[in-house]
């Protein structure tokens, strides 16, 4: 396997990246979408679009760039980083992970737009209030040469704007992929207040009309396109909790070298020395489990399971523990919304639940280690 | 998978095929253990002819130490081929044919400060197991504060005298050497007048008092030097600079505590080994304490990996081998309380064997520098933080 050091590719990507997100989306562009109201700014996705970025998954003869898994986790982690708004996982990672398993014409062009930038995907999975795709229970009932979608799926991430949908439904001997747009006749869309300020919504299917061109990959056979893309997503989302931890452990460093209290910075006290240490140690293990899957998936993507699993629950771990010592750091200030602490706290708490929080994917990883 | 290239399938095949045909069936039983580690040295007893047959045959190649240069006993191997040596060595269950001081802390350490004639003479006979190795450096007043050792070397010349006293010597009575931490002059700053020194075990002078453990086995001591004479060309790098020395050797010391290669169970599943207990993993939260760290030992043993190929391309840090060895042996700990917990009653008994392991990684925090020391070395050096 390629070895678990970012290579000067990579390193070059997460420069430009940093360099381009530094000036276009800090922090305090989301914070200005969120006293805006809004969710998610059409022009910067725009901008990432055109400097490639939504097409890094998508092959190159469908005008993409095809620099796989580890370099897209590069940039999602320099994304965590400040906690960028943008569709990027939903579209570029699983939705785009999901149309390059099936190789026909439909798939191609969806695929080419997405690299351009001129559709955004959302996928449609979580029922109940935790991620488990082999409960759903949306039913797509077969009517004439079609389907008819009736349910509800929630905690649909980038769901209340995206153009299109990745539906999971129930059909007659399995599970199925639906790829339909968010605009058809029945769909109805709800968004949902989300603490991290970001797109999410409730999507009611009501008799939805579907037939076999919307079916992505094969009927009753969803987990031949959407594992892979689960996958995908889990990985890369990983790279990108990870980077809100380091956003947050960075900002609590400099605060231990700045405030001073007792006459003294803060970061002399040992008491936050040693806890901001453990924090760092926690970090780069957590920075090994995420390069590795990113690796795993590009070389290895049959036998990736332990390893995206591996990544995602660790990242959640060591987010969650970053946002909680940086609060506490910080002291009240910490508190205050005009301070930016609070921002990665809720981040941090909401990638936690998408696509299997801890506890899923520590079973996972148990459930192949011989538990 | 990416394939090898070519060269490297070769070397796969071929140490394949050695290892077949010369690992004795008896050394293939799954690994090292505490107990059957072949430590060499001048008084080594074989446990068996195929512990003593196996050495020898590695000893011919060069697979004691593989990646030392050919030269100085070792097999000249790269990293990538290194990673293959181990991956085959696992593949057929099989044991490390030597383990020592020697080739863990101070190999490195010659290989980097010696001279080229030190390296010669010093390196070959641990490449061999003939010479063991111990390690002088703590002291009853320097522990942490490890630059404050007392221990002196009076220049005479030709040659040092020695007085003083280490503690803590682990295997000081079955070692035939010991390099030490010798303050040479006192009237420096502490950091810049210590000598690292090495010193014959048989040397009059210098002896050896055994110190029993919470985990029975006794294999540590005090070390005595009372008017020791040692050569004067026996210090390694310049002298008052042992420092340097010193602080090199534990960056290997601590990576090698840190379970690099062998630790965390030998990659052996938590859940696997706690399974085959009467009541495996039915109590929910001995189930999730042993998922977590399960979770915990793989992420630290790909950073070992991440590591070792960071190091290989120039990017290593030595204050990243604080980061393995306080994660490294904070999870060892953790993993023997779930063993024991596991274990019950059955684990309580001396002779079960699971006790001694467990009260003995107590010590893995402690040795080499403890925990609240590495996090210390992280607070400064890498994050920067004042004080
Ligand atoms: C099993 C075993 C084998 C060993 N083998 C060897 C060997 O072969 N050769 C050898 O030379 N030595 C050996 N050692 C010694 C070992 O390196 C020392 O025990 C260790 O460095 C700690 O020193 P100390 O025991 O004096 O504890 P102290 O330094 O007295 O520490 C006591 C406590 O205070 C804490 N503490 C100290 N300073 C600080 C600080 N600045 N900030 C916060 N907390 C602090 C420590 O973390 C510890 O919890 C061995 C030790 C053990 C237990």
């Amino acid at each position: 396997m390629a070895k678990l050091v970012k290579s000067e590719e990579e390193v070059m990507l997460a420069d430009a990246a940093r360099g381009f997100l530094d000036g276009a989306a800090p922090v305090a562009h989301l914070r200005g979408l969120r006293d805006a109201g809004k969710t998610h700014d059409p022009s910067l996705w725009k901008e990432m679009a055109d400097m490639g970025w939504a097409g890094i998954l998508v092959p190159e003869d469908a005008g993409g760039s095809d620099m796989g898994y580890a370099a897209a986790a590069v940039l999602a982690e320099e994304m965590g980083k400040t906690l960028v708004s943008s569709p990027f996982l939903s579209t570029a990672v699983i939705a785009a992970t999901a149309l390059r398993q099936v190789a026909d014409d439909r798939a191609k062009d969806a695929l080419s737009k997405i690299a351009s930038g001129e559709i955004t995907y959302a996928l449609a999975i979580d029922e109940s209030n935790k991620f488990d795709p082999q409960a759903t229970d949306l039913k797509a009932e077969k009517v004439g040469n079609g389907f008819r979608l009736t349910g509800e799926k929630r905690f649909v991430v980038d769901g209340g704007l995206a153009d299109r949908l990745l539906v999971l439904a129930k059909t007659d001997a399995g599970l199925t992929l639906f790829d339909i747009p968010a605009d058809r006749a029945g769909v109805e869309r709800t968004p949902q207040s989300m603490i991290d300020s970001r797109d999410a919504a409730k999507v009611a299917f009501d008799g939805v009309e579907a037939n076999g061109e919307d079916v992505v990959g094969n009927v009753d056979d969803a987990m031949s396109v959407l594992k892979p893309a689960l996958e995908a997503g889990q990985a890369v989302l990983a790279a990108e909790v990870a980077g809100v931890a380091a956003g947050a452990f960075g900002m609590t460093v400099e605060y231990l070298k700045e405030r001073k209290q007792f006459g003294v910075q803060i970061g002399t006290f040992q008491a936050l020395q040693h806890r901001a240490a453990h924090l760092w140690c926690e970090t780069e293990v957590t920075a090994s489990a995420i390069l590795h899957a990113g690796r795993k998936l590009d070389e290895d993507p049959e036998n990736a399971t332990l390893a995206v699993s591996l990544a995602k629950a660790r990242a959640t771990a060591t987010a969650s523990l970053a946002v909680r010592e940086g609060v506490q750091m910080h002291g009240g200030i910490g508190m205050t919304d005009d301070f930016d602490m609070g921002f990665y706290m809720k981040r941090a708490r909401v990638t936690a639940e998408w696509l299997g929080d801890y506890g899923y994917h520590a079973a996972q990883v148990a459930k192949l280690r011989g538990f | 998978m990416a394939r090898e290239t070519e060269d490297l399938a070769q070397f796969r095949a071929e140490l394949r095929s050695w290892m077949e045909e010369n690992c004795p069936q008896e050394m293939r039983d799954g690994g090292n253990t505490e107990g059957n580690i072949c430590w060499g040295g001048k008084n080594w007893k074989f446990q068996s002819e195929a512990q003593k047959t196996w050495l020898e045959r590695c000893v011919t190649k060069g697979y004691t130490v593989p990646t030392w240069p050919v030269a100085y006993g070792g097999a000249g191997l790269n990293r990538d081929q290194e990673k293959i040596f181990h991956e085959e060595l696992k593949r057929i269950n099989g044991r490390l044919p030597l383990q020592s001081f020697g080739i863990w802390m101070l190999g490195p350490a010659l290989l980097h400060f010696g001279t080229e004639e030190q390296k010669l003479h010093y390196l070959p006979p641990i490449a061999r197991g003939e010479i063991r190795w111990c390690q002088g450096y703590s002291e009853p007043g320097a522990g942490s504060d490890l630059a404050s050792v007392q221990t002196k070397g009076e220049d005479k010349g030709d040659h040092w005298v020695i007085n003083g006293q280490k503690v803590w010597t682990s295997y000081a009575d079955k070692a035939d050497w010991i390099f030490a931490l010798v303050r040479t002059d006192r009237d420096a700053p502490k950091h810049k007048g210590i000598s690292f020194i090495l010193i014959d075990m048989e040397t009059e002078g210098v002896s050896t008092r055994p110190i029993r453990l919470i985990s029975g086995a006794s294999p540590f001591c005090e070390t005595f030097f009372d008017d020791a004479v040692v050569p004067k060309e026996q210090v390694v790098g310049e002298i008052n600079r042992g420092w340097d020395v010193a602080k090199y050797l534990l960056t290997h010391e601590r990576t090698m505590i840190s379970g690099g290669g062998q630790g965390l169970g030998g990659g052996r599943s938590l859940g696997a080994v706690l399974s085959e207990e009467e009541h495996g993993l039915e109590d929910p939260v001995l189930r999730s304490d042993a998922m977590r760290a399960e979770v915990d030992a793989l992420a630290i043993s790909l950073t070992l990996e991440r590591y070792k190929d960071m190091a290989e391309a120039g990017q290593g840090t030595g204050n990243a081998s604080a980061m393995l060895k306080y994660m490294g042996t904070e999870l060892n700990k953790q993993r023997h309380e779930l063993i024991m917990a596991a274990g019950g009653s059955d684990a309580l008994e001396w002779d079960d064997g699971r006790a001694p392991n467990w009260l003995r990684t107590k010590a893995n925090s402690i040795e080499g520098g403890t925990s609240e020391v590495m996090l210390g070395i992280i607070s400064k050096r890498v994050l920067g933080l004042p004080g």
